[in-house]
């Protein structure tokens, strides 16, 4: 009973985790049919820009710990902004129409680039923050001792989805976002400034990934290499949920989340195959993803 | 005559929009029918379902008698009963020739060998024959996206012809092609599908052009079928001018 | 079985690279036959690119190749070179018949994030197996040859010209596969799929035994990587590594079976230098590169070369 209640925790915290990930990635697939190989990029920028500032901040004990938060979030969104608007205007907006998976590669081509510009900003040692972490506690819930930080991060993302999932049903800028999700020639017939679109979508999904990675920052320590690992595991729950889908990329999330902290309890060495088991499986029985759309062919 | 092509109380829906509606139709061996109808009617979604690219909502679809619901279009082409496209389907990067020849290997066997090549003499005969046939020899090398529109529709219905089949569905055969151009397309067209012994089945909005081959009209309207039978009956029917021809009094009967 | 011109030409050119090997030197020698093991495995990726699909987990086969070799050495003494590329491309053959049924319902991104998908299973398993040497890997026994040992000294230059033999030998092959039915029904498919559905064939079908061949390939290429580098390790399966892979097709270009080959050892030898001069601008170098490669040389750099040879002509 006590691992099972493990597992839920474990899995709950995991797919919080995962959603915030994956949450950018699938809004600017949905929006731009873009698969965005960078957006791993984006989490270790956010990740390195908050540990950074935060490390800075809280080793110099330059004031309260809550300004101390607000910067950290702070600056991660500043850091999301600045380098979806480079990347967006300076490069992508110059290839928009071009085959879907040339454009995943154009995106793989920006992580390698992205991937080196760390190097260089940062450093090849790892970046620690974790007094966000530590100030937080621990809780006891069912038993089980839980970090108070892991805690407000699926609050986070509770929140973060909501309010996502809100804005696109009931905000009327929601509705012509999904009008161009749906079909971008009639949206820009019917005088949709796509391109527009295109840049706040792009800059809001970078924004999210970099949110994300600052949010995590102070649980881990920050090294090269990090957004390479969480861009595959990104790519498997949106490919599950559908590309697109808010609340597929939750499901997905819930569903790889729970597997995965099933298999480290039970059978660890099947960690990353449980993961990519679930998305062959999901993709095996529904293609396009368990809240994707079907596009037939018209001739 | 006996029956090539039956459609039983075919319906297709697609969530609220119908489609088609109870459509009931028998294509005898040999004859020439023209579809007709306006845009939206369900002329290319008769034919969509009819060569298995569809799935039916209700109804049965029967090809010499047997029951093609279900099968794919590549069983079906198989099976003898071929179609060409409203926007001539082609292999964009390779020459015209080539296009024919791949049409040509597939018509041959459903397994295509893994060394021997594509380009040998028979099937480039084969290739050339119908080329001729169409008059459309002095594209052969061409890439298929330098040629002319009205070439491309050619092509498109000469791999439908090349696997031999029973019955050719022709989806708008001049559509995009120019009027003055029209008649001369058809003329082709005709011509080799009349030697090849074919059923055929074409839609077109050129009321002349359809005159001039059909033995018989199909007209369609909102996914049913307004009118079936002899040219001259089918073309004064009073309801067929109201929502498909717009006939000599349509405008009077607008204004009413 | 008649030779055509440019398959003269390519056997030719193995001849000379074998003589060559003769008196280059140990370590142009080496490098060489890494670039043509991962010339192989590229040919595996154009195989499909020509087929409409891009693959960023060819890496699964290159895996498989190279573990079937040092497992077969490690846990059943086979030392027979022959014998153990056997097993990886068996191996790899029947994995890809397995796989090759749900991958073939998949195209676009959807077929290339499963192939990543997949590639990643492989990896994390193989991290996660000490019995495998988990993250380290192990290394590969010396091999042998129809009971013929090579001497130390001899071991590299013999596995080179073995390697030139089979690559020009597999360049052949790929020549013809590229235009014989199946190769340029391969083509139609990525050109239009709706239409050879409706000239009677099957897509499935034709795309199906595209992938194993293409995983046949790949893993022979895998092979002989893990004879010639002496270690395997799970990197093999890395999606990195695939997108190596990726890059190398790309900067070659599908037009031509020689492409892989000259591009793959393009990519080593810049490799090399660039790696030792800025270690930390390398994935950098390679990003730019590739984006140069899709904004103005969409055909890879192959396509400098028949556009030269045009304006020669004209």
């Amino acid at each position: 009973m006590m691992s099972l209640f493990a597992v839920l925790i474990d899995g709950t915290i995991y797919a919080s985790w995962l959603f915030l990930v994956a949450a950018g990635l699938t809004v600017i697939y949905g929006v731009m049919r873009i698969l965005n190989m960078a957006h791993g990029s984006f989490y270790a920028i956010g990740a390195y820009t908050a540990a950074s500032l935060v490390g800075w901040y809280f080793n110099n004990g330059i004031g309260p710990v809550w300004v101390g938060y607000l910067l950290m979030l702070g600056c991660a969104l500043v850091a999301g902004l600045i380098v979806g608007l480079i990347i967006e205007r300076g490069l992508l907006r110059f290839m928009y129409g071009r085959d879907e998976v040339l454009m995943v590669i154009i995106t793989y081509a920006l992580l390698l680039i992205l991937e080196d510009t760390m190097k260089m900003i940062w450093g090849v040692n790892p970046y620690f923050a974790y007094q966000p972490y530590a100030e937080m506690g621990r809780s006891a819930l069912a038993g089980l001792k839980v970090s108070n930080y892991d805690l407000m991060l699926v609050g986070v993302s509770l929140v973060l989805g909501l309010g996502l999932w809100l804005w696109l049903e009931r905000t009327h800028q929601g509705k012509v976002l999904r009008a161009v999700i749906h079909d971008r020639e009639v949206a820009m017939a019917m005088g949709v400034n796509v391109r527009r679109m295109f840049t706040l979508v792009f800059v809001l999904g970078t924004m999210l990934g970099t949110l994300a990675g600052a949010l995590t920052a102070p649980a881990i320590s920050v090294v090269p290499g990090m957004g390479v690992e969480v861009i595959v595991l990104a790519f498997a729950v949106v490919v599950i949920g559908g590309m697109g889908s808010i609340e597929g990329a939750a499901v997905g999330a819930l569903l790889v989340g729970l597997s995965r902290a099933a298999a480290v309890h039970y059978a660890p060495e099947f960690e990353l195959f449980v993961i990519y088991g679930v998305m062959a499986l999901v993709l095996a029985v529904r293609p396009q993803g368990l809240f994707g759309r079907v596009l037939a062919r018209k001739i | 005559m006996t029956c090539i092509l039956e459609t039983q109380g075919l319906c297709k829906e697609f969530g609220a929009v119908t489609a088609a509606k109870d459509v009931n139709v028998r294509i005898h061996k040999g004859e020439v029918v023209g579809v007709i109808g306006s845009n939206g009617a369900g002329k290319t979604t008769f034919i969509n379902m009819v060569t298995g690219y569809l799935k039916p909502s209700r109804g049965e679809i029967l090809f010499n008698g047997q029951s093609i619901i279900g099968r794919t279009p590549r069983a079906i082409t198989r099976a003898g009963m071929a179609r060409s496209f409203q926007v001539a389907q082609l292999f964009a990067q390779l020459s015209v020739l080539d296009n024919l020849l791949i049409a040509v290997s597939a018509a041959q066997s459903p397994f295509p060998s893994l060394l021997a090549p594509m380009r040998n003499a028979s099937r480039i005969e084969q290739a050339d024959a119908i080329l001729a046939e169409f008059d459309i020899s002095r594209w052969r090398d061409t890439p298929v996206t330098a040629v002319p529109q009205g070439v491309r529709k050619l092509i498109d219905i000469a791999m439908a012809l090349i696997g031999d089949p029973q019955m050719l569905l022709l989806d708008e055969p001049t559509s995009g092609v120019s009027a003055e151009e029209k008649t001369a397309l058809m003329d082709t067209v005709m011509r080799v599908v009349a030697q090849h012994q074919v059923t055929v089945l074409f839609v077109e909005h050129d009321m002349d052009v359809v005159r001039r081959y059909v033995s018989r009209i199909l007209a369609f309207y909102s996914g049913e079928v307004l009118a079936d039978g002899a040219p001259e009956a089918v073309l004064s029917n009073p309801r067929v001018q109201e929502f498909v021809t717009g006939g000599p009094n349509a405008h009077k009967r607008a204004a009413q | 079985m008649r030779l055509s011109k440019t398959e003269l030409i390519l056997l030719g050119v193995a001849v000379l690279l074998a003589a060559g090997g003769v008196i280059a030197p140990q370590w142009l020698v080496f490098l060489l036959t890494m670039a043509l093991a991962k010339a192989m495995v590229v040919q595996g990726v154009v195989m499909q690119m020509r087929a409409g699909l891009v693959t960023f987990g060819q890496g699964l086969f290159f895996c498989i190749g190279g573990y079937a070799v040092g497992m077969s050495g490690h846990f059943l003494n086979i030392t027979d070179l022959v014998l153990l590329l056997l097993i990886g491309v068996g191996a790899a053959v029947l994995l890809a018949m397995l796989l090759g049924l749900l991958m073939t319902r998949y195209r676009e991104i959807f077929f290339a994030m499963l192939s990543l998908a997949f590639s990643m299973i492989l990896y994390g398993v193989l991290v996660k197996s000490s019995a495998l040497g988990s993250t380290d890997g192990f290394n590969v026994k010396a091999w042998t040859l129809f009971g013929w040992t090579p001497a130390s000294g001899q071991a590299p230059l013999a596995l080179f010209i073995i390697i030139v033999a089979c690559s020009g030998l597999l360049a052949v092959l790929l020549h013809r596969y590229s235009r014989s039915s199946a190769g340029m029904m391969c083509e139609a498919i990525r050109e239009n799929e709706v239409r050879v559905e409706y000239l009677g064939q099957s897509p499935r079908w034709v795309l199906y035994m595209n992938y194993v061949a293409a995983a046949a390939v790949s893993a022979l290429g895998g092979g002989f990587m893990a004879l010639s580098a002496g270690h395997i390790d799970p990197e093999m399966a890395y999606w990195i590594t695939s997108g190596e892979f990726v890059f190398i097709a790309l900067l070659g270009g599908t037009a031509h079976v020689a492409a892989p080959f000259i591009a793959a050892v393009l990519f080593a030898v810049v490799r090399t230098y660039a790696i030792e001069w800025m270690p930390h601008s390398w994935q950098m170098i390679l990003g730019f590169t590739l984006l140069a490669i899709i904004v103005f040389l969409p055909k890879g750099l192959w396509s400098l070369f028949t556009a030269q040879a045009r304006r020669a002509k004209a």
